[in-house]
């Protein structure tokens, strides 16, 4: 109807201005891929909504703050007491994680310094193949990597009954982390413009100086986005740390102490516990903290990288 | 004038020790998992056989082959593809062809990256929650799917968004002007050279997707089935699954089974991402402007 | 008849001011002629036409340009605009199609899907813009790889395979060979009985050989319009006019 309008209004010569079957295809299209777009968000925050659904319960009822965060007791199916105390499976996320970095952060830095600065052609072109496939071999096979060749090495090399602990996550997850952690790195460093390098080796300044003094600190916010980014990997680790950690609960004193992560809490007891128990519910509880830590450190990491774009 | 000084000589030979030193963690990073995966292979390759990937498992999961888990997992990565790439090519063609820069195209990449760094296990609750208990999928192939697509989202989305960021701007201004509208555009113009990128992306996830665990473990996938799934509302066996179980929680387990699973499932992510590289070395080496 | 009607127009980006003060009809088959130094705002002038506008959040175009009698300020569908008006700017842009399909886009997006109606539009667009001689051997080959004057011509072919009202040109002969431009402009002469050009040039000759009437454009402002003859040889308003065709700046 509005059509009809438009085109006696204006005239002959004027019909080029009626809406064509294109120009609604074209607005359709519009409107589907905007559902596309929009699905990461409206996935966000029904991620956040389901689990918090379900664990909502828990925090009601049973949930006690001091208990939750500050008793190293994760008993939640004692038939005299159930305490629901997730401290020492923070402390087994935390030792495991910790010491994951430890290893994955000098060495990727150090494996993506060579990588930009140093290697060149097919060296480099291989490197950076090498870390991809890396990348992508799946936790559970590094799980099984840890339970079956490492267990077995360790308890060998130090004497130890038991060779699934701290000691065997972390390097595992360390390695499992560290090729993401390398290529991200890699892109922060490739992103410093060359005219900064070219300036200061005009100077005289060997490649060394020119790396420590100007490219390192260019590159500064990019590569402290590639470790949050790694802390967020090894945090959130599941497979991986179910299987090589021992997952027994304790706080830990040595790397030869087995520890139990928050993951792998949940990924062990979610299938023996009733739908809607308190124990069901204590997961889900565990499960939305994770949610927010790593949603802390994601948003860190892009505030950190997006400063560097800017500057 | 050009005599070699000690100062020049110091620096000379710091050069040489950090290069050294700087290749040889970079070795370090990398040997360990070479040897590792040559363990893999040389425990692992003795148990593959025909036999050992086109039989079910026997005796309590401790001899047999593997078939019901491997079709598991080609079931869930297809139906999980089925989902996820339609809607992540759409996302990706609205960050690149239509939103605009402010704080919601913001808020929408943030959230991308966010999809892309929850815990799998946090994933799993979510489908446990939507999923199987909201929608009434029940533990399925259909629920565990879905899990797995919107975690792997967004590996479709960002490698799509980078393909048609790809095509230069004034081929669609070029196409603008004739007066073809903006879908026009896309489908003549920027798709069609954006699609070998695209395919790359969806590889890719393909291969994260198989090697997936976590997610599935409560949505949809089975420790152990006597019968082959009959559609999409059954449990089914997978292999990352599967590997998990005959090594944690299987009494008797003869050494090398474990092995011989893991070297089918790492050789199947493996290639998966070789495919991927290749594709993109050969887009790389075929400029069409 | 005015096909396009152009009333107190003013082009800016941001805060600068671009073009103001414009004021000229341009008849139907008529070849008006666009001519001043660089940055005299001819090209942001073609951009509002076409409504260009809207790639550029920056670019604000206020006044009237009316097409056909429609201000195109006003057009809900721009893309049926811009399917009326062709338009070939001085950097070439030869698509990634085979260049049979560079010149068959736009009878396809108009809904032609008949090959030998195609064949038949491919081969006169290709043959009007001078290049159909060099290409009809390898038509599958990609637009995009051709020389830059070969990719030149494929942008004029593509204008005029859309089958324009009006036909814009900037600068079209930039990067043709002189022989080449020569048969064009002959092209364009013929044109003129089918459709409307608006040709802007700083080669003032091609001016003088090519357009009827004649606007010159210095510092954002249109400082003259008329008969292309009179620039040259008969009375102007502003002496500067005079100047810049003799060749005394520019």
């Amino acid at each position: 109807m509005s059509e009809k309008m438009a085109q006696t209004a204006a005239g002959a010569g004027s019909d080029f201005d009626r809406l064509t079957l294109d120009w609604y295809i074209d607005k359709l299209v519009q409107a589907l891929v905007f559902i596309g777009g929009i699905s990461a968000i409206v996935f966000i925050i029904g991620i956040f909504v389901f689990i918090s659904r379900e664990g909502f319960g828990f925090l009601l009822g049973e949930f006690n703050f001091k208990e939750f965060f500050f008793s190293p007791n994760w008993r939640p199916t004692s038939e005299t007491k159930e305490t629901f105390g997730i401290l020492a499976l923070v402390a087994g996320t935390a030792s495991v994680t910790g010491l994951a970095m430890l290893i994955a952060i000098p060495f990727s830095l150090g494996a993506a310094i060579f990588i930009a600065e140093f290697a060149s052609g097919k060296t480099r072109e291989f490197l950076k193949i090498t870390v991809e496939l890396l990348a992508a071999i799946p936790s559970v096979v590094w799980g099984f990597i840890g339970l079956a060749i490492m267990n077995p090495i360790i308890i060998e090399t130090f004497d130890v009954p038991v060779g699934l602990n701290v000691l065997n996550a972390g390097v595992i997850l360390g390695l499992m982390a560290a090729p993401i952690m390398t290529s991200i790195a890699e892109d922060a460093l490739n992103a410093v413009p060359d005219p900064y390098r070219e300036a200061a080796e005009a100077m005289g300044a060997t490649r060394w100086q020119v790396i420590y003094k100007v490219v390192l600190p260019a590159a500064k916010n990019g590569l402290l986005g590639a470790v949050l980014l790694g802390v967020g990997r090894g945090f959130g680790e599941t497979m991986a740390v179910l299987m090589a950690t021992g997952h027994s609960i304790n706080i830990p004193t040595s790397v030869f102490d087995s520890v139990r992560a928050l993951t792998a809490t949940i990924a062990a007891e979610l299938g023996e516990t009733a739908a809607g128990s308190p124990h069901y519910q204590a997961l889900f509880t565990i499960g939305i903290f994770l949610f927010v830590i790593t949603f802390i450190i994601n948003l860190a990491a892009d505030l950190v990288v997006r400063g560097v774009k800017k500057g | 004038m050009f005599e070699t000084t000690s100062i020049n000589k110091k620096n000379i030979t710091q050069q040489k020790l950090v290069r050294i030193g700087l290749g040889t963690m970079t070795g370090i990073l990398i040997l360990p998992v070479a040897l590792i995966l040559g363990t893999l292979i040389y425990k692992g390759a003795p148990m593959i056989s025909f036999e050992f990937l086109f039989t079910g498992p026997t005796k309590g999961m401790t001899a047999g082959g593997i078939f019901p888990a491997l079709l598991g997992t080609v079931l869930l990565v297809l139906v999980a593809l089925l989902a996820s790439v339609p809607l992540g090519v759409a996302a990706a063609i609205y960050l690149s062809e239509y939103a605009p820069d402010n704080w919601f195209t913001r808020s929408i990449n943030l959230a991308i990256i966010n999809l892309a760094g929850v815990p799998s296990i946090v994933h799993a609750l979510f489908g446990v929650g939507a999923f199987v208990i909201f929608f009434g999928f029940g533990t399925s192939i259909l629920a565990a799917s879905l899990t797995l697509a919107i975690m792997t989202l967004p590996v479709v989305i960002v490698a799509t968004r980078e393909s048609l960021q790809a095509v230069p701007m004034s081929f669609r201004e070029a196409c603008w002007n004739m007066g073809a509208t903006r879908w026009q555009t896309i489908r003549r113009v920027v798709l069609p050279n954006a699609v070998t990128g695209i395919l790359t992306g969806v590889i890719l996830e393909v291969s994260r997707t198989a090697g997936e665990t976590a997610p599935i473990m409560f949505t949809g996938a089975a420790f152990f089935l006597p019968l082959l799934p009959q559609g999409v509302l059954d449990q089914t066996m997978a292999l990352s699954l599967h590997l998990f179980v005959v090594s944690t929680q299987v009494p008797n387990m003869p050494e090398q089974l474990p092995f011989g699973v893991a070297l089918v499932l790492i050789s199947m992510v493996l290639l998966m991402n070789s495919l991927s590289i290749a594709l993109r070395m050969y887009l790389r080496g075929k400029k069409k402007w | 008849m005015v096909k396009l009607g152009v009333k107190d127009l003013a082009i800016s980006y941001g805060n600068e001011t671009i073009l103001e003060g414009v004021n000229f009809d341009i008849q139907e088959h008529e070849i008006f002629g666009i001519i001043g130094p660089a940055n005299a705002g001819k090209t942001s002038f073609l951009k509002a036409v076409n409504r260009m506008d809207l790639f550029n959040t920056d670019m604000q175009v206020d006044g009237d340009i009316t097409f056909n009698g429609v201000n195109v300020q006003k057009v809900r569908n721009v893309y049926g605009l811009r399917r009326r008006i062709g338009v070939v700017f001085p950097l070439p842009v030869g698509l990634p199609l085979s260049i049979y399909d560079n010149v068959a886009l736009a009878p396809r997006l108009a809904g032609q899907k008949d090959r030998a109606e195609l064949d038949v539009i491919v081969e006169r667009c290709l043959t009007r813009a001078a290049l159909w001689d060099e290409v009809k051997d390898r038509l599958n080959s990609l637009g995009s790889m051709l020389s830059g004057g070969q990719q030149q011509r494929l942008t004029i072919a593509r204008a005029l395979s859309q089958d324009p009202e009006l036909l814009m040109l900037d600068e079209f002969s930039i990067a043709v060979d002189p022989v080449t431009t020569m048969r064009i402009e002959d092209v364009l002469k013929e044109l003129r009985d089918e459709l409307t050009i608006i040709l802007v040039t700083n080669l003032v000759q091609q001016a003088r050989r090519l357009a009827d009437r004649t606007a010159f454009f210095l510092g954002g402002r249109c400082v003259e319009v008329g008969v292309t003859e009179d620039l040259f040889t008969g009375e102007v308003k502003d002496t500067r006019t005079r100047d810049y065709v003799d060749g005394r700046f520019g």
